[in-house]
């Protein structure tokens, strides 16, 4: 069946992607290497939640994540300086990114099915969900940005104490992975408008979203062990 | 020379299948309405997380820390599972996951008990 297969693509060929390894399992050597890759950033980014967690509560001077810590030198008292209701959106729209991006990945791999309600066409358009997704992750980032701001403005920033070394090294971490994403999210965009991804690009859409995935699971880890366990 | 270099016209499940020595390809990906599903799921559970933080009596229990964590752990295993279909892929790829996320938990749970984060009674 293979060999009558590829006797009547020869013509077809020309035009195709470039193309990919399979494994001898017959997997595409693309998503494994994709979750070769999630692995081993699952064992970085618990190396970066561990060091948190061994530094919880050793910070010598304030600000703290959950307590009100008094200046001895200045007599200013400085409130617990993790916002929790603007952690929580930021939260809920990673979470709803990801939504989006499953939805730009079922958009491309059913490209070529009809589409005969509005409702389909909707959920067909790799374009929209894609905007959406990206859409999604500046959002996060400028929650990000805002969060890092205002706490420098408290009086915490990354020399501070060990609770501000580690809060912004784990935090700062996640967010240079979700402006990776980002990026990533954007070139598919840019090949979307350019010549239109269709079935045949899934795999290119399903290892971002795997990424996209990822990064959001890793935020998930880290709401509740830095934002929500006192 | 790539020998396993793509020679068809077929999309990648369907060549995939061509290569495939014993048929070992990936399942059918949920549906649009179980991804509407699992994204109901998981606001309510982060709003459940959330709300659980701001009942004072609850913090102050026991069941604080264990709750929140199961939690967060369905989260996680919802979202791997559903958003990144290894529920529906092949093994190979759970095995690239899980291997390491164990043993990222292990010395997790390592480095907590040496630095005295976590307390096991002996005798």
């Amino acid at each position: 069946m293979a060999s009558s297969v590829a006797h009547t693509s020869t013509v077809v060929h020309t035009s195709a992607p470039p193309a990919h390894h399979y494994t001898t399992l017959g997997l595409d050597s693309r998503k494994v290497a994709i979750w070769a890759f999630i692995g081993s950033e699952c064992m970085l980014f618990t190396s970066l939640i561990s060091t948190y967690l061994i530094y919880k509560g050793r910070s010598v001077v304030g600000p703290f994540p959950h307590e009100t810590w008094t200046d001895p030198s200045t007599g200013q008292v400085l409130k617990p300086i993790l916002n929790i209701p603007v952690t929580s959106a930021s939260t809920f729209v990673l979470l709803m990114s990801s939504l989006f991006m499953v939805l730009a990945l079922a958009a491309v791999q059913n490209k070529e099915k009809p589409k005969r309600t509005r409702g389909e066409r909707v959920l067909g358009n790799s374009k929209l969900w894609l905007w959406m997704t990206a859409l999604a992750g500046t959002t996060f980032l400028g929650f990000q940005a805002f969060e890092f701001t205002s706490f420098v403005h408290e009086g915490l920033t990354i020399r501070r104490n060990l609770f501000g070394s580690t809060f912004f090294t784990l935090t700062g971490f996640h967010g240079a992975h979700v402006t990776a994403g980002v990026l990533w999210l954007v070139t598919l965009l840019a090949i979307d408008y350019r010549r239109g991804l269709g079935s045949r690009d899934s795999i290119l859409v399903d290892i971002s979203a795997l990424y996209w995935h990822f990064v959001d699971v890793i935020w998930i880890v880290i709401f509740t062990l830095v934002y929500l366990l006192k | 020379m790539d020998t396993h270099a793509s020679t068809t016209n077929l999309p990648d499940s369907a060549e995939a299948q061509a290569h495939a020595p014993h048929g070992e390809v990936e399942h059918a990906h949920p549906t649009w309405s179980t991804y509407w599903k699992v994204a109901s799921i998981l606001t309510i559970i982060t709003v459940g997380e959330v709300w659980a933080y701001y009942i004072p009596s609850f913090v102050a229990s026991r069941a604080f820390v264990p709750t929140l964590l199961t939690l967060s752990a369905m989260k996680f295993a919802i979202v791997v599972m559903f958003y990144m279909h290894l529920k529906y892929d092949h093994r190979l790829f759970r095995v690239l996951f899980t291997g390491p996320l164990l043993i990222a938990a292990l010395t997790l749970l390592a480095l907590m008990f040496l630095f005295g984060h976590i307390f096991i009674k002996i005798m």
